[in-house]
Formats: structure tokens, sequence, C-alpha cells
């Protein structure tokens, strides 16, 4: 950790890390990461992100990128639509990944559950509407099986059917004849995926990155 | 036994079977001789029964008249006495669970040592010699068993993530607590009172590093039964099972030493590299078997019946091939189990699976029977050198040793963990350190006579203290403290769907990051398995097959095989036409759409396919212990021809009501499909998908649908109260299926005419 300089004289590095919660050295080498990948600008857009060569290969390569373009990640707000965002915005996403700190109160680790369980469900709802519709859903599963070549349509279909009547039956349990399901809200997305455990599943290790690989 | 009265039978069932089992024990001491080479057995009896032999022959010069009954005892000795013992351990085992209060508190291990205490005892009293527990035995064919199938269901991912926790307790632990009783014990021994001072530094070092491994078979016993969480249990056990390694160089290296009497630095590095050579070269021929054994299997389709033979046989081979270099027998299984794991049951028939499964279950748990009753046996043989000062003063430094050790490397594992260990974690994983049949196995092979009797006197205390002691309290302990248990798996898809999303995320965040972590590597892994490894090790065109259409294939061929079973195939074509009406709904139709073009020959694929599949989602499905092997839905034959009658029972009832169905009074019974997992999986789709299918017709439909149920209110209920009955939630699903068939009929009966498709 020798390269960085330990007192980062950037007066918003202790802004950020006041609102991220990463620390300084965190901030630093973040930066250092946002400005490779988008060649020493100071915005970042989605044909950066597009050049990483490893991210070429990953199913979900389109939800990720377009995650860091997504207004509802964004502490303030932008108008849409967003096509490049500032080291703020990147590190805004960034800090969903950031594992839980020690000594969080049962509390604190609900709201960061809750963080990161929002930030998956913006992902999955891509038309911002705030539920996610089977249609939306059967895309997931679609494109994480496109990772294999041997696809076949009615079979994801099938899966997304499942997984969303899973889902009916977990939140609405007995619905009346002429309720239909319309699709997953946040709070049946909180329910869904409660025994997830997704505060320490959902991390990243930010330590040692090496900031020459691109 | 069951028809006596409820209080006694329990326990008169207890009391014959022990009975049985002293006669036969005693029975089978006394003409001798009990498995393997055991030299310490006479025979004091046997001449009698060679004399019996003798008078047949002494006198033929009389004419004998032809033997009609004789008796040759001799002849069958050998496997009488192993059968004998077998059966008897067997038969204490299902004793145990005769008398519910005592196997409640007590933990079978514990019973099992003292029913050999009692049987040793018997067979002393009678001045036999009992069997003692061979080494040669113990090692070459008590423990594999065990071990193969604690490491052929291996929880693969929660064992890779913490792998770096369980290495660095499993090494660095044991080296610790070697290094720390043995020294502690040479000062110990330098104590005037204790007139052990001929005891040297190194022998005490032997000793230390002969009592500080933790012993799979023990904790499997003990942890098996008190279902503590997923990650302390891998912790616990990755770590008994890692240490013998570790174990075996120091041993090894203790022992050549003592001969020699001082220590080398020079000797001291060949030891360290010893240890990676004995730790790798394990892992690689385990690798290499297993890789064979996956091999093998590709090409068996035509053999089926003997699938499970290579599984065993290719995995004792790797145990015995590193045993023959001094190499880690255990870690070469445990390595051959999980590579050839997830390409053999690629390849085998399911069952194959099944039989694999049950036997190893099997042998395991008769071995483990043996084991215990025999520390049990060997004990009351002793000999024994009872001293005071050394045995009380060893098992003090062993759990004190213990605790620190395992305190100092949470602290420092702490620091590089997500999810840290608390302090209640860092208790159960201490406490859980439990010493077993290793520890008095080894202790066995020193040659030593005169320390060795002292070594094995304190080593048996030390195993007896933590198996009873520690392992009659650390069910109540667990309660006590609240550790987590272990969750119930629910095989819920939409977390196993996330399970894959995060997996994927993660990756790609790591790779904007620029950070080779943990998932970059982990994806790197899977796509070379994926391009390269199952090209070679799975046959045909499974090998693409994707973890999630694996899991889902399973209900979907289940449904097909029900359809087709059913004799429902004349009615698919019919459905055909309504199928492009429901097309046209705005939420797309469910997979039942797909059915009804489903040919004989996409039958057979699907059956194919997931009688291939069916293990992948097996393993996920299924807990590794060896107490909870549930009825399997599957396998259950008598419940799926219950369910066959069933079905067409419905069938002829609904055939005369055509309707979208009242759906939705489904759910309740759905619901009901979330108490057994197994049951869960294999329902919930059938279940589902008509609900969804009928999401778009209800809504039109719903004020003629809400008429129709109100009009067929006994139907419903009736149907409701079969669902009720029905412990799997199969009625349900035979209503889903006849609604939706029967929904699909365009030609609709005389009331229901608004109902039909169009």
């Amino acid at each position: 950790m020798g390269s960085l300089q330990s007192s980062p004289s950037h007066p918003d590095y202790v802004d950020l890390a006041e609102k991220t919660g990463f620390s300084l050295e965190q901030i630093s080498i973040l930066h250092k990461r946002f400005k490779q990948l988008s060649h020493n600008e100071d915005k970042l857009r989605r044909e950066h992100l597009d050049q990483i060569t490893d991210l070429q290969a990953n199913p979900i390569r389109e939800q990720i990128v377009e995650a860091f373009f997504d207004k509802r990640n964004f502490y303030q707000d932008i108008e849409e639509p967003v096509n490049e965002i500032n080291f703020e915005n990147f590190l805004e996403v960034m800090s969903n990944f950031r594992p839980p700190s020690d000594n969080l109160s049962e509390e604190q680790l609900v709201k960061v559950r809750k963080e990161k369980l929002r930030f998956l469900f913006n992902m999955h709802d891509t038309d911002k509407d705030g539920t996610i519709t089977l249609e939306e859903y059967r895309h997931v599963v679609e494109e994480l099986l496109s990772y294999y070549e041997a696809l076949e349509n009615e079979t994801a279909r099938g899966i997304a059917d499942a997984a969303m009547l899973e889902v009916a039956s977990i939140t609405r349990g007995h619905m009346e004849p002429d309720e239909f399901y319309e699709g997953i809200t946040f709070e049946h997305f909180l329910k869904l995926l409660e025994g997830f455990e997704i505060e320490s599943r959902m991390s990243i290790r930010f330590m040692n990155m090496d900031t020459t690989t691109l | 036994m069951a028809g006596l009265g409820s209080g006694t039978s329990p326990r008169l069932a207890g009391f014959v079977s022990l009975s049985l089992l002293v006669f036969v024990a005693v029975i089978s001491a006394s003409p001798d001789n009990v498995d393997g080479a055991n030299e310490t057995l006479r025979r004091p009896s046997g001449d009698s029964l060679e004399d019996s032999h003798h008078h047949p022959r002494n006198s033929t010069e009389h004419r004998k008249a032809f033997p009609v009954l004789a008796f040759n005892y001799e002849h069958v000795s050998k496997p009488f006495v192993i059968s004998l013992w077998i059966l008897l351990a067997l038969l204490m085992k299902l004793g145990f669970h005769l008398i519910p209060r005592v196997s409640h508190v007590v933990p079978e291990s514990c019973l099992l040592i003292f029913v050999g205490l009692l049987v040793g005892g018997v067979i002393k009293a009678m001045n036999q010699t009992p069997p003692v527990l061979d080494t040669k035995l113990f090692f070459l064919y008590l423990l594999p068993p065990i071990i193969l199938d604690a490491g052929y269901f291996l929880p693969i991912r929660a064992f890779t993530e913490n792998m770096g926790t369980i290495l660095v307790f499993a090494v660095v632990g044991t080296l610790w607590n070697a290094f720390f009783i043995g020294g502690m014990m040479f000062a110990v021994c330098q104590i005037e009172a204790a007139q052990v001072g001929h005891v040297d530094l190194l022998s005490c070092l032997l000793f230390g590093s002969i009592i500080s491994a933790v012993d799979p078979v023990a904790v499997l016993a003990v942890f098996e039964e008190i279902h503590i969480n997923e990650l302390l249990h891998i912790l616990v056990f990755g770590e008994s099972l890692l240490n013998d390694a570790v174990t075996v160089v120091l041993y090894h290296l203790f022992e050549e030493f003592a001969h020699e009497g001082t220590v080398t630095v020079g000797d001291a590095l060949l030891g360290v590299v010893s240890f990676f050579v004995v730790s790798v070269g394990g892992i690689m021929v385990g690798v290499i078997f297993g890789i064979l054994g996956a091999f093998t299997s590709r090409f068996t389709s035509h053999s089926r019946v003997i699938e499970p033979l290579f599984v065993f046989l290719y995995s004792y081979m790797a145990y015995l091939s590193a045993e023959v270099f001094h190499l880690s027998g255990i870690m070469s299984l445990i390595a051959c189990g999980v590579i050839m794991r997830p390409y053999v049951e690629a390849n085998i028939s399911h069952k194959s699976y099944t039989t694999i499964k049950y036997f190893l279950k099997m042998w395991s748990s008769v071995s483990e029977t043996l084991i215990f009753i025999f520390l049990g046996v060997s004990t009351v043989e002793g000999p024994h050198n009872w001293n005071w000062i050394f045995v009380i003063f060893t098992l003090i430094l062993c759990l004190l040793s213990r605790v620190l050790g395992v305190v100092g490397l949470t602290f420092i594992i702490n620091k590089f963990r997500i999810i840290k260990l608390t302090k209640k974690d860092q208790f159960i994983v201490a406490y859980g350190g439990l010493r077993g049949a290793i520890a008095f196995s080894l202790g066995f092979l020193l040659t030593d006579t005169e320390k060795k009797d002292m070594f094995l006197t304190a080593i048996i205390t030390v195993i007896f203290f933590t198996v009873f002691v520690q392992g009659m309290t650390i069910r109540p302990l667990v309660e006590l403290l609240a550790v987590k248990k272990k969750k119930e798996s629910k095989a819920s898809i939409n977390e196993e769907i996330h399970t894959q999303f995060l997996d994927h995320l993660l990756t790609g965040i790591e790779d904007i990051c620029g950070h080779y972590g943990h998932h970059h590597w982990k994806d790197k892994l899977n796509r070379f398995n994926k391009t390269y490894v199952k090209k070679w090790l799975i046959a045909g065109d499974r090998s693409t097959e994707p973890q999630l259409i694996s899991f889902y294939n399973k209900m979907e061929m289940k449904e097909a095989m029900m359809l087709v079973e059913s004799g429902s195939a004349a009615k698919l074509p019919s459905l055909a036409s309504t199928a492009s009406l429901q097309n046209a709904q705005q939420r797309a139709p469910p997979k039942q759409r797909a059915i009804p073009s489903i040919s004989k020959t996409r039958e057979q694929e699907i059956r194919k396919m997931l009688r291939a599949n069916l293990q992948k989602t097996r393993q996920r499905l299924r807990s590794y212990s060896r107490h909870d092997l549930f009825s399997d839905p599957f396998e259950d034959n008598m419940s799926e021809i219950r369910f066959r009658k069933q079905r067409v029972q419905m069938e002829r009832r609904m055939s005369h009501y055509l309707t979208v169905p009242a759906n939705r009074q489904e759910t309740p019974s759905v619901r009901k499909v979330w108490f057994e997992p197994e049951h869960k999986v294999y329902t919930y789709d059938e279940s589902e998908s008509p609900r969804d299918g009928a999401a778009p017709e209800t809504s039109p439909d719903s004020v003629s649908l809400l008429s129709e149920s109100s009009q067929r209110p006994g139907q419903s209920s009736r149907m409701k109260k079969r669902g009720d009955a029905e412990q799997g939630a199969r009625a349900p699903d035979n209503q889903e299926e006849q609604q939706k068939l029967s929904r699909c009929f365009s030609d609709p009966g005389p009331k229901e005419e608004e109902e039909g498709e169009g």
C-alpha cells in the first residue's frame, strides 16, 4: 500500500468519505481507478465501462453498466437520461458493495440490508415504475441463462414464471379469484429475500486493489 | 416389542438388546479371533474345538456313521465373528433409539462407548481377551468410509468460502496445540512428584502431536445431532479433516527423532518441506484418482449396475495410494470425492446416485458405531499406567491450548473476514474440538512400551472427557447461548436465481474496480470448467446444462411424466388451438403451453436430461448429515401410485367441468407445500404455473368466474379437503393439473359455456 499518499490532500475526499462511508484510502484508490477508466476525464460514460475486457464475458453486463447510470442510485436528483457520471456518483454506486462495519446496531443492519436490496431491486426494475413485472423478471432469468449456450426460451420463461408465483405465494398468500399479481413491489422483494443474508453476501473487500489492470 | 406397554417397551427393548449384545460378545470372544491381524488375542478354548476334530480322524479304524450333523466352527470363525460384532453394534444403535429419553440427552457416541465398556468388562470378567482396536483395522477399514462419506457430500460453497479460516485453524492451530501441549507437558514431567522424569522433550512433543488433532469422527458424531448453523459446522469439521496432514507430518517427524534423540535445524526444515509434500501430494493423488473416476463414469452408460463401485473403488485406491507414500490419506480421499462428484453425478443414472448415497451413509454409520464400541472395549483391556499428575495436566493443557489457540487465531482471522466470528462462534469452535479414535490409534502405534502405556491412558482419558463431557453438554450450551441453528433449506427458486445473479454482479463489480478478488477467480474457474473440463469428463450433451435449468427441469419432467402416465396424451393436441389464444394475452402464458407440443421423443429427452440432473438439485437440497436421510418423494413409489390413482379419479370427475377454475383457492394448499423441503421442490411448479396462466384469464372473466365458483362450492371444497388430506400437497397439483387440462378443452360441458377459452 506504499504507493498511496497516506494523507490525501483533497478536501473533497473528506466530504465523500462522510457521505459514502469509505475510508480516505479507499476513496483515493477508487479515484485512481475512475481516472483510469475515464481516460483522465472528469466524467465517466457508458463506453468507458464497455471497454473493460473482463466485463464482456459477464451475462448481466448490461444491467451492471446501467446501474451506474441509474438516477435512483444517486443521492441527489439528476435528470434523466444520465449519460455521464462524475466521481461522486461512481462512489455512491460503489458504496452499495461496502461490507457492513463491525459495530452496527440491529436497526443499522436492517437499514444496510434495505439499501443493498434496493440497489438490486433497481437493477431488476428496468422501466423504473417501482415494480418488477413478469417481463422484467423473465429478462433477468434469460440473461442469467445466456451464460450457457444451450438455452430454450420456454425453459427460461418457465423458471421466471415459477419464481413469480413463488413470490406471489409468499407475499400475497391467499388471493381472491379476481385478483392477479401485477409485479413484485419493493416490500415483497424484501420479504422474498429475507433469509438471504445479503449484507454479507453483497460485499467486496476494497483493500489490495490492483489499479494496473485494464 | 411395540405391542407391549408404552412405558416399558423401550426399556425392555433396550434391556433385551443389551443382553443380546453381551451374549453375542461373549460367544465371539471365547472362540477368540477378531478381525484383522490381531496377535493379542489368545485362543483358549480353540483347543477344545480342535479335539473334536481329531476325534473322528482318530477313530477312523472304527467305521463311524456318516455324520448327519457336524459342528465345524473353525471353518467360519473369522467371518462369523466379524459379522457378529457388526450385528451387535447395529443392534445397539437400534436399541438407543427405542429409549427416547436417553438419546436426547446423551449423544450416540457416548452410549456406544459405554456399551463397549460394558462388553469389554464382561469379556474381561470371563478371563478372555477382548479384541482391541487394531491400528491397521482402524486406518484401513474403519476410517475410509467415514471420510469418504464426509468428503463426497461436503458442501463446496461453504467450504471454499471459508477455506482460509479453516486452513489457519487446521495448520496453525494444530501446530500451536502440539507444541504448547508438548512443551508444557515436558515442564510438568520435570516435577519431582510425578515420577515421570524419564520422559524426554521429544517424547512429550510426540505425545503433544498425537493428542492435539481434532478428530473428524467424533466431531461428525456429535455435531450432526445438534444441527448448528452451516458456518460453524464447516469450520470445525473442515479443520478436523485438514489437520490430518499436520498430524501425519508431526507424528512421523517426532517418532523418527524420538529414536534419534536430537533434532537439528536441518531436520526441522525438512519437516516443513515434508508438510508441504504430504498435504499437496495427498491432494494431487486424490485429484488424479478423482479425474480417473470421472472419466470412467463417462463410459458407463451401458453397465449402470457397476457405476457405484467405480466411485467407491477409485476413492479407496486414492486413499491407499496416498498411504503408500506416507502422504495424507484423508486429504487424498477428500480431494478425490470433491473432484469426482460433479462429473460423476452428471454421468451416472439416478439409481446409481441413490445407491452411492445410501451405501456411503451405511458404511460410515457402521464404521462409526464399530469405532466407538471398540474404543470402549479397548479401554477396558488396557494396559494402563495411570499417573495422576500426567493425566490431569494433559487434560487441563488440552483445554487451555484449544481455547487460547482459537481465540488468538480468530483475532487475526477476523481482520480478513467479511463475516466476523463472534465470541459465541469462537466458543463453539473451541468447545467442539473433540478428540477421538485417531488419537487413540496413533498412540497405539507407538513402539516404546514404557511410555506408551502412560500415553495411552492419558489419551483415552482425554478422549473420554471430550466425548462424554463436551459431547453431552454441547447441546444444552448451544441452546443456552442461542447459537444460530441450521437454516431449514427452503429451496426457493428466487434465492437460487439471486445467488447466481449476485455471483455475476460481484464479478462484474470486481472487474470494474480492477480488483482480482475471490469472485473473479471463481468465475474464471467456472468458465474454464465449462469450456474444457466438462467436455472431457461428462458424456454427451449434459455438459452444457446450466444449474438453474436443472433445478427447474426436475419439476417439468415430473409433470411431463405424470401427464404421459395418466394417459392424457390424447388430449394434448386440442391444447394447441387454445394455446394460440392464450398467447394473445399480454401476460405470457405458463409453460403449460409447452406441454401440448411434447412429442414422445421430447419426453424421452426430458426424462434423460432430468435423470441426469436430478442429482444436481439433490446436492443442494440435501443435508450431508448421516442422520436425516428423508424419504425421497421421487423414490417413494407408493405415493406415486397413490397419486396416479387420484389423478385418474380427479380426471373423471373433472371431465364434466371445464372451466377456468377458481384457481386462487389453491393458494392455501400451495402454502402447505412449504412444510417439507423435498415436496416443496417437487410440487410448487405445478401449482404455480397454472395460476400464472389463470391470471390473464381471470381478469376479464372475473365476473363469470365468481359465479362459477359459487356454483360449484361443493366441488371446490371437496377438492380442498382432498388437498388437506394429502400429505404432500399432491392433490392440489392434481387438481391444478386437471384444471389446466380441462380449462383448455374447447368443447365445453353442459353448464360452463362461458368459461371456455373462447
